[in-house]
């Protein structure tokens, strides 16, 4: 890994400076699938993120009050039913309107038309099936790190 | 508006407005460390309003934040503005952590506030971190403040015991009463409580507390403190039992305030912050003189077997002191 | 000499039953012509104690597995007129999904229900959907499966209300419904009470059932929830039982006689990749539940012996990535799953990682069960895969490990599994010790130690945009139209006093909410009131946010 990208370096440079990141994670909606969010949480830890897990069939302002208090880097969303069209949006918005300048990052089934009017909507990233731990980590790092600069 | 830019003294003062992501960014500034800590903690400090700290701790998987969870409803029920630091054990490989279990309030609006942080590996930073936590908190009117830890590790026991009231939970039929003895739990809890306490075993686990306050009655703990802990059974799922615990809890506030029991806690607590922070100081001090020219020859010396290790360690403390 | 003579007595036991038994006609040889025998190896035989061999003697030469394909979605009108489909192509099982409010005790007005109304399912708010979702069918006739939990119930008693309504009597009634509470609070999470009256609940059916219902299964213990959400296979097997070992007790703590309900429990089980250990869980199944049911339980009627299950493809196995390569997946699967014995097999298709399935590819689905069963020669002979060193010693080590988490359960129940999986759910040893499992295999794969084709080896660039199915909101007008006519024409004080009623009958123990559950949805209560009222006595269940 001696020819890592010189941007990667220095991500990975920013982040060390940047301390621990403190990361909320969420399911909103009905969906009960949580084997995703999960593996994210410790996908996170294991790359020495801070996961504030609130489980399932949260809202959007149980969220924000979560981030407020936790005073949080970023908020990770996980989806898995066809609600990420209203929920995602719901959640930028939410945050927008509590001041929170915090990037969310959305995780689950979603179809590939779906995702730029997702980004364009303000969502950070987004994490589909089959993401590699490196893809998590680096999504949510860059996230947060963009967000900050 | 959003906190971006502002210094630590105006974001105390959105925090004392009641704007809580200002409360919750002075506490990562107090979790980080360094100066902001400190700027937070001198800004805060003379802003004592006295709220009472309540320390709660017992082994994993005793219940713990369900009862933490039913606490500060009950506080909010009697008009309280309650505020809980829950801390979570660093994963010893990653530094990372998941703070799982939040507690869930029905109605997010509620006036409460909860915060979890992760113990960072470093103990010492963790004991310089809760009563930072604890100003915050008692600065924004916040009261009662709830600390929740696991009883595990003897800075989680130190935390847990410089509160007020520390309250130890266990469980009933998995042998906590011996395990939370042998971590040191029995000498400082001043309630217990034996969480689902429907399940078998549960009056097992009261058998075993008393007999071991009997021993501590016998070494003159009871007479030292001038009190037995009660013994509460509470059926965590059902609510049940959790008005004679918030009773208890009453009972102990009102003792406190007989005689100086609470002024004398409360000095050992500060006493406990500065002794953290000299101990801070050194520690640094010392990694500094190891790394020093001098601290090199010492060493190197060290290395080719011409000097020991405990005249090495004296001639740098000598270094160090100034002496 | 003994045990010679006792294989003997047991090859002619079991000639006798396969003697009886009515076969399919078809011919018993190779595609070449060589003749084959309906089984091979030695005793145990196939519908022999303790059954690791399969249930009956004759397997599937007498009857193949249940082909059923799960459908439903859009209002009740419209599946109706899918049903009817199915009956008239000669089908005779029907199978309901329901959408997310439903299956939540939701009504389609509740805030959470935007956007869910008809999505995944069929919505069902009262009787009156009830009476559109089976208009025109013969409900003596046919078999019903509902694939629905927590208001379990409250469903059972709208079919039986329907059915009643159209000339047909309750104990006419013949299918299934899920109402495996306990993995809904360890895997699947669609749960609505605390596991303790949920587990009264589900006990109240089991009664009712076994006093007026004899054809109607009252639980499906589902182990494919459990899988999906990342377990192992050993994890899946063992759950799964102790499950089933824990309505056992609940039931028979409530009065029941063991064989008076444990034949017409059955069980739903995942078949995933990995090929043999799949097939040593399935036998595995078999022979754990015969031995505990007659050792531990004290059954007598060798039906209550038998582990009948139903088998879903591996959902979680699909990948978006190269979506057609899913078939292939699907029909290893669908191989383990008849080789394991199953009685019934739902084949996913291959587009379903990203959206419900196109008609298309649930067409393929169907038609690779039709190939293993009728190009494939599998089906001729029972259990072909008995007596392969491989398969035995990984049925026995399925068992094993199997054993070892009931011995686990067994200790945090203080001698009872029904405790123990209370306990276990309590303390959340079910949820993390399935996250654990996802995890370690997820890391596996992230390292490339194990390889998922077209994920993390084999990759091409993007893959074609496809089709995919989309449900229009006018299901969701409609159906609030529906619920709010409905709300407009019934009397209120009959509701209400049907479910102060209820809320009497639920309030003590020693009663079965049934009767007085048939009564509410006869007075045209919605799921969602009769829901409402019961957590007014039952409480809401929260999951702790732990990992």
């Amino acid at each position: 890994m001696s020819d890592r990208d010189p941007k990667e370096e220095q991500a990975i440079a920013e982040a060390a400076a940047y301390g621990p990141m403190r990361v909320i994670l969420a399911k909103v909606g009905y969906d009960g699938h949580d084997r995703g969010v999960k593996i994210v949480a410790r996908t996170l830890r294991d790359a020495g993120f801070e996961v504030i897990y609130l489980g399932l069939r949260q809202t959007t302002s149980d969220i924000v009050s979560a981030a407020q208090q936790e005073d949080a880097d970023a908020v990770g969303l996980s989806l898995h039913n066809a609600g990420h069209m209203t929920l995602a949006p719901r959640m930028v918005e939410a945050l927008r309107e509590a001041e929170l300048d915090i990037p969310v990052v959305v995780g689950g089934i979603i179809p590939d038309e779906d995702i730029p009017q997702l980004l364009d909507g303000g969502v950070a990233a987004i994490l589909t099936p089959g993401a590699s731990s490196d893809e998590v980590v680096r999504a949510m790092r860059d996230a947060i790190l963009a967000s900050n600069r | 508006m959003s906190l971006r830019g502002l210094s630590p003294a105006q974001v105390l003062a959105r925090a004392l407005e009641g704007d809580r992501h200002a409360t919750g960014r002075l506490l990562t500034l107090i979790e980080r460390g360094g100066e902001g800590a400190d700027e937070v903690a001198s800004l805060t400090h003379p802003m004592a309003k006295g709220a009472h700290v309540i320390g709660i701790t017992g082994p994993p998987g005793a219940g713990k934040s369900t009862l933490v969870g039913q606490l500060i409803k009950e506080a909010v029920r009697h008009g309280a503005r309650p505020a809980v630091l829950a801390v979570d054990p660093s994963s010893p490989l990653s530094g990372g952590a998941i703070l799982g279990d939040r507690i869930r309030m029905d109605d997010p609006e509620s006036d409460c506030f909860i915060r979890s942080i992760a113990t960072r590996g470093h103990s010492g930073g963790l004991a310089l971190a809760v009563p930072g936590v604890v100003r915050v908190f008692d600065a924004c009117g916040f009261g009662p403040i709830i600390i929740e830890t696991v009883g595990v590790g003897q800075v989680e026991v130190d935390i847990t015991a410089a509160a007020d009231t520390t309250v130890v939970v266990m469980n009933p039929g998995t042998g906590d009463a011996v395990q939370a003895n042998k971590a040191g739990l029995l000498e400082v809890a001043d309630i217990f409580v034996v969480n689902k306490a429907d399940r078998p075993g549960a009056n097992e686990v009261r058998g075993d507390l008393q007999i071991m306050l009997d021993l501590s009655h016998m070494t003159g703990r009871e007479d030292h403190w001038g009190r037995r802990p009660p013994v509460v059974m509470l059926k965590s799922l059902e609510g049940t039992g959790f008005g004679e615990l918030w009773n208890e809890i009453q009972t102990h506030i009102e003792f406190l305030g007989i005689g100086s029991e609470r002024e004398r806690r409360r000095h050992l607590r500060q006493r406990a912050e500065v002794e953290a922070r000299i101990e801070q100081i050194v520690h640094q001090s010392v990694q500094q003189v190891l790394d020093s020219q001098e601290g090199g020859r010492v060493l190197e010396r060290l290395r080719k077997l011409q000097d020991s290790p405990a005249s090495a360690a004296k001639e740098l403390a000598r270094l160090l002191l100034g002496s | 000499m003994d045990q010679e003579q006792s294989r003997a007595q047991s090859r002619k036991r079991w000639q006798t039953e396969y003697d009886r038994a009515k076969l399919r006609d078809a011919d018993w040889e190779t595609m070449s012509g060589v003749p084959v025998e309906p089984i091979y190896g030695n005793a145990p035989y196939p519908g022999q104690y303790p059954y690791t061999r399969g249930v009956y003697a004759s397997m599937y030469r007498s009857r193949l597995w249940t082909m059923r394909m799960f459908a439903g979605f859009g209002t009740a009108v419209d599946t109706n007129l899918r049903f009817k489909d199915i009956l008239r192509n000669g089908g005779g099982g029907l199978s309901t999904a329901f959408d997310m409010p439903t299956l939540m005790g939701h009504d389609s007005d509740h805030e959470w229900s935007i956007g869910e109304v008809g999505k995944c399912g069929v919505a069902v708010d009262t009787l009156a959907d009830m009476r559109d979702l089976f208009a025109d069918i013969n409900l003596g006739g046919v078999s019903t499966s509902m694939t629905i939990n927590g208001p379990a119930n409250i469903i059972m008693a709208m079919y039986i209300a329907n059915a009643e309504e159209t000339g047909t009597e309750r104990s006419r009634l013949a299918g299934t419904i899920q109402n495996d509470l306990l993995k809904e609070y360890q895997a699947q999470k669609e749960y609505i009470f605390p596991p303790r009256p949920s587990m009264r609940l589900v006990t109240d059916l089991i009664r009712f059932t076994s006093t007026e219902m004899p054809r109607w299964h009252p639980v499906s213990v589902s182990g494919y929830h459990i899988r999906e959400a990342g377990s192992t296979a050993a994890q899946e097997l063992a759950y799964t039982l102790a499950n089933g070992f824990a309505y056992v007790e609940a039931a028979v703590a409530a009065g029941i006689d063991v064989d008076d309900f444990a034949p017409r429990l059955s069980f739903f089980f995942n078949s995933h990749s990995d090929f043999f250990e799949e097939i040593g869980k399935f036998r595995a199944a078999r022979r754990i539940w015969a031995t505990w049911m007659r050792e531990r339980y004290g059954a007598k009627d060798e039906r209550s012996l038998l582990c009948r299950f139903h088998t879903q493809t591996a959902g979680v196995s699909l990948t978006a990535q190269q979506p057609e390569i899913n078939i292939a997946r699907v029909a290893i699967q669908a191989m383990a799953g008849v080789l394991g014995g199953t009685q019934s097999l739902h084949t996913d298709a291959f587009d379903e990682a990203m959206a419900l399935p196109t008609e298309d590819a649930a067409r393929i689905a169907l038609r690779t069960q039709q190939i293993v069963a009728h190009e494939t020669g599998v089906a001729s002979v029972a259990d072909p895969l008995g007596g392969s060193h491989y398969v035995e010693w990984m049925t026995d080590e399925m068992e094993r490990r199997a054993e070892a988490i009931f011995a686990h359960l067994d200790e945090l129940g203080g001698g009872s599994i029904l405790e123990g999986v209370f306990a276990g759910i309590d303390n959340n040893y079910f949820t993390s010790e399935i996250a654990n499992a996802a995890y370690r295999f997820e890391q596996k794969v992230n390292a490339g130690r194990r390889i998922i084709v077209g994920v993390n080896d084999f990759t091409e660039g993007d893959s074609e945009q496809r089709d995919l199915l989309r449900i229009d909101r006018t299901v969701e007008e409609n159906q609030l139209k529906r619920l709010s006519n409905v709300k407009h024409d019934r009397d209120n004080s009959a509701v209400r006093s049907a479910l102060d009623e209820l809320v009497e009958v639920a309030q003590d123990s020693t009663l079965n909410t049934m009767p007085a559950t048939i009564k509410a949805v006869q007075s045209m209560a919605t799921e969602g009131e009769i829901v409402e009222a019961l957590r007014g006595v039952f409480g809401t269940y929260v999951e702790k946010a732990t990992m």
